[in-house]
């Protein structure tokens, strides 16, 4: 009987592979970016040209920076949760245009809402390029020392904000505010 | 429709879908210098373009893709080396964005397996040989030719 069980837990074992295989979404990439120092940018704000948005000014506190445009349906889907997100007020979500039209970008959040503490403009998508984006909507988490934590590439829901983001960002604050008091 | 107008038509198919490849998909070639534009276009050969994945993005002509170029393009300019372009699409998309992969700590068993299952194979057959001799000598020249 020894004979044939080696075989056979080989056997089922591969199916399982198999298995595990099948249910995985191959069209997503890890980001290679988790736990490593978040690109900094430099970028016009969508709102105001003159206006720059510095990703350095966003250092000591977590935040939330969603790629976006008006061209991605992904990013229409999602837009009700991040006004949610946003109302409670956990963290400021910053904006990425990318490769939009500026004024389609700003009517956009005229006539949907603006869930956005602040909008870079990216017109030429470098900065989407620096941080490895590929598919919008693409949501990162960013820790108050400036590493990336978490990455979503989807539409935002808000299981997965409760899942993945809340915990993290509570885990992030709590580590950044001990030092401090101590 | 006869045989022979169909098998032209089938031949002419097929010449045409193999001249297919040698289109470039940039409208103006990149460099004038044509070793540059050799390096320009082989890099982009081995780059996978993520939103389409199973085309490079010499092939692809989603707007990540031209943005890329791009960015080879502006590389190669500078004069960046082949390896440092590399380094740079890895470090923001991942080893999945090399069509060529590499051989890292992560996947170092899949690269060895092949080498690891023949000695494993050899390992077995030569045990099964031995035992199968060993039976033969136990039993004896006669109970062997029976």
């Amino acid at each position: 009987m020894l004979k044939y069980a080696v075989p056979l837990a080989l056997f089922a074992l591969l199916g399982v592979f198999l298995f595990v295989g099948l249910q995985r979404d191959p069209s997503y990439v890890p980001s290679p970016l988790i736990g490593k120092q978040a690109p900094e940018f430099t970028l016009p704000s969508l709102q105001d040209a003159s206006y720059p948005v510095a990703s350095k000014e966003l250092l000591g506190r977590p935040w939330v920076l969603n790629v976006w445009g008006t061209w991605c349906g992904g990013c229409r889907q999602e837009h009700d949760t991040l006004l949610a997100i946003a109302r409670t007020q956990a963290v400021p979500i910053v904006g990425l245009n990318w490769k939009d039209d500026s004024a389609a970008a700003q009517e956009w959040l005229r006539t949907l809402g603006n869930p956005y503490a602040v909008v870079a403009s990216d017109p030429e998508g470098r900065v989407a390029i620096d941080w490895g984006v590929y598919g919008a909507p693409e949501t990162f988490l960013i820790g108050p020392d400036g590493k990336v934590l978490f990455k979503h590439i989807a539409p935002m829901t808000l299981e997965v904000w409760n899942q993945e983001f809340l915990p993290r960002i509570r885990a992030a604050t709590a580590g950044a505010t001990t030092p401090t008091q101590g | 429709m006869t045989f022979m107008p169909m098998l032209r038509a089938m031949l002419l198919a097929l010449v045409l879908g193999a001249a297919l490849p040698a289109l470039a998909i940039d409208a103006e070639r990149a460099f004038d210098d044509p070793a540059l534009q050799e390096r320009y276009e082989q890099i982009n050969r081995e780059l996978r373009c993520l939103v389409c994945q199973n085309q490079t993005i010499a092939d692809s002509n989603a707007t990540l893709a031209q943005d890329l170029r791009r960015e080879v393009r502006e590389m190669i300019s500078a004069g960046k080396s082949d390896d440092e372009i590399r380094t740079f699409m890895i470090e923001r998309y991942g080893d999945f964005v090399l069509y060529r992969p590499r051989m890292t700590a992560g996947n170092f068993l899949l690269w060895a397996a092949p080498v690891l299952l023949l000695l494993l194979g050899t390992f077995i057959g030569l045990r099964f040989i031995r035992k199968q001799a060993a039976q033969v000598n136990e039993d004896g020249p006669e109970a062997g030719q029976s």
